[in-house]
């Protein structure tokens, strides 16, 4: 009975399950050549390079869910960063405050794309392109130059292993009580993207609002007939994008310590949230796929440019070879074309 | 009298009549600062026209591939690795390599989107990085020494009868383009196409062929903005073609292409490109910082689609 359990949820998830066992053959291989593999310090490193695309990753699920498609993920995750490199120091009330609004920045971003996308009725694709280009200006408002500070004991805190948060906080003992022992190792990068995606993602796919989202980007349509809240929905994975987006900011200014407006930066990390999500199993059509599985997209894109550090490759050659992985990887989709039986079915 | 525009054609008259608020917005703010009128002089404006025909000819190559309802965004680096190539040939040879390396790219999209059915989205956006990739190894990270040939450099910054030569380029591109839109098989069916695949497959449409069609004129419009902008700085460099991705597209869609394809006429391509390049020139004239001019950039492609952009509500 479980294994068929098991065997349904592999045939009804190929994407994520494919995603999965990718990742892992190229997490284990990666650790097993790595010559100081499987430690502590590898993790941390690896879990800070991924954190800030993983939220991205995460942004850009929820408008392709919809079937559409966010252009301004990597715009609002640099003006967050930004107001966040102005706002998260001083004291530990003004810290926190500092991190509520910077979240609530990225929200609110998100919360204007979607009333455009739903009230004014434009194209996603379209309206966020103009809005990411809204976004990189008032970042560019906030911090005309690279620059900024954020509180040094948080940005450690939060960069390293648990050990070291409850060591500066000096809690648990200062990391050397019995019950944080078996946790002392891991990254809290990984912590805070686990605990996003359970406290957020979750919850929000379980809701109404969250099935609405899946229905409107398998066929609006019937979700319009079926007495779905069709607007509710949509402008809810907007702002959530804008929420996971200004998570991936606000992580980056902690990991950096600085805010930095740069147009370049936020075009390739949309580009490659897109890629990302797409590895992650999520369709490009909408309505199938889940942020999870763009977690493990994120996952799967960094493990491959990790490589290049520990394999002897021309550095001139790493571009090339990260473009052609993407390709092949994206070019696995191409199966479906040959399952196909009524030809018209290509065509959808 | 009322006068009744068909759908097609008013976003076509809304932008013209937004040109012409830039014109005159821009004017009143030099007249009133420096107390000239550069903007209504005709060497300015063609001087204007001159740098924004790369950005029109994208644009023409850009809505191919949007009126078939698919996106190319392999444009960069296709016009920088055309514009590479061109200047490390050399010679007789430089425009016609240029002009290869527009349509192998278009072909290797076309057969990604229409045979293997992977989105345009994704596969554009790989074949991209593939190409930096080229040209990173090729060039070993740096701009090329090698320099534009006599012809790049005529095609680029020479006039004819005062006339920049980069204008009748992109004239000719422009008439080349509405004869294949409106007066060919090919150009009915990219209409076709993009208006229910499916429908077009059956009516007897080779749509694979279409599409492939369609990405070949892109990457080939690519190339030709490439081998324009190399003459006119007289080199390729790395990251040439990054500023042209992104106005490529507002200018097609605020032309009044539909971005779900099968919708869409080039003159309103052509009046985009137009707005977008006097909107910058306005822009910098008023010397707005870069943030203003992004966020004024954002507003106006926002408010202009609220106002003819706008689609149905999908109710069944």
């Amino acid at each position: 009975m479980r294994q068929g359990r098991l065997t349904r949820w592999f045939f009804q998830n190929v994407g994520l399950a494919s995603a999965l066992l990718l990742f892992a053959v190229l997490f284990f291989s990666y650790n097993m050549m790595h010559p100081r593999g499987f430690s502590a310090a590898v993790a941390v490193q690896n879990a800070n390079e991924t954190a800030a695309i993983a939220f991205l990753a995460m942004a850009q699920t929820l408008p392709v869910l919809l079937g559409g498609l966010d252009l301004s993920v990597g715009a609002v995750m640099t003006l967050t960063n930004c107001i966040a490199s102005e706002l998260v120091n001083g004291s530990p009330a003004q810290i926190l405050l500092g991190v509520v609004a910077t979240l609530l920045s990225g929200a609110a971003f998100g919360l204007m794309n979607g009333l455009i996308v739903v009230y004014g009725r434009i194209q996603p694709i379209i309206a966020t392109l103009a809005t990411g280009a809204i976004a990189i200006g008032l970042a560019l408002l906030v911090r005309p130059k690279p620059g900024g500070a954020v509180d040094g004991d948080l940005g450690w805190a939060l960069t390293n292993s648990v050990w070291d948060f409850a060591d500066t906080y000096g809690i648990a003992g200062g990391g050397d009580a019995w019950w944080i022992r078996p946790f002392a190792d891991i990254p809290v990068p990984v912590i805070i993207v686990l605990l996003v995606t359970i406290l957020v993602w979750v919850p929000f796919r379980r809701s109404v609002t969250g099935r609405t989202v899946y229905a409107i980007g398998s066929a609006e349509g019937a979700a319009f007939m079926s007495g779905l809240p069709i607007d509710r929905a949509k402008i809810a994975a907007f702002t959530l994008g804008g929420f996971f987006a200004a998570c991936g900011g606000l992580y980056l200014a902690i990991q950096t310590s600085s805010g930095n407006a740069d147009i370049q930066q936020a075009g390739a990390y949309t580009l490659n949230s897109i890629a990302a999500v797409v590895l992650g199993g999520t369709s490009l059509l909408g309505g199938v796929g889940s942020a999870v599985g763009s977690l493990i997209g994120a996952g799967i894109l960094r493990v491959i440019s990790f490589y290049f550090r520990i394999l002897d490759i021309d550095p001139l050659l790493q571009p090339l070879i990260e473009g052609v992985v993407l390709l092949v990887a994206v070019s696995f989709g191409a199966i479906r074309t040959l399952r196909v039986k009524n030809k018209l079915d290509l065509f959808r | 009298m009322r006068i009744s525009v068909s759908n097609e054609n008013k976003p076509i008259l809304i932008a013209s009549f937004f040109i012409v608020v830039i014109l005159l917005a821009g004017t009143v703010y030099t007249l009133s600062t420096a107390g000239t009128a550069p903007l209504l002089s005709p060497k300015y404006l063609l001087q204007q026209l001159q740098t924004g025909s790369f950005l029109g000819i994208c644009a023409a190559g850009m809505m191919m591939v949007i009126l078939l309802g698919h996106i190319d965004l392999s444009i960069p680096w296709t016009l920088t690795a055309a514009a590479m190539t061109a200047t490390a040939v050399g010679g007789e040879m430089a425009l016609p390599t240029a002009l290869a390396v527009g349509i192998a790219v278009g072909m290797l999209n076309g057969f990604g989107v229409a045979f293997l059915r992977i989105p345009s989205m994704i596969f554009t956006l790989g074949v991209d990085t593939v190409l930096r990739g080229l040209m990173v190894a090729q060039t070993g990270g740096f701009a090329p020494q090698d320099t534009a040939t006599p012809l790049m450099l005529f095609l680029a910054k020479d006039r004819i009868l005062g006339i920049p030569v980069a204008l009748f380029v992109w004239a000719a591109v422009s008439v080349f383009v509405i004869v294949i839109l409106t007066r060919t098989g090919f150009g009915r069916s990219i209409y076709a196409t993009g208006s229910r695949e499916g429908a077009a497959y059956l009516s007897g449409i080779r749509t694979r062929f279409v599409t492939m069609g369609a990405f070949v004129m892109s990457g080939l419009c690519a190339s030709v903005a490439g081998v324009l902008l190399a003459g006119y700085s007289a080199k390729a460099y790395q990251g040439m073609g990054n500023a042209f991705l992104l106005p490529a597209i507002a200018a097609v869609v605020l032309g009044g292409t539909h971005i779900l394809g099968g919708r869409g006429r080039y003159i309103g391509t052509l009046i985009g490109a137009i707005l977008i390049v006097l909107l910058n020139s306005v822009l910098s004239i008023m010397q707005m910082p870069e943030a203003g001019r992004q966020i004024i950039y954002g507003t106006v492609i926002i408010a202009m689609l609220l106002v003819y952009g706008r689609n149905q509500r999908i109710t069944s």
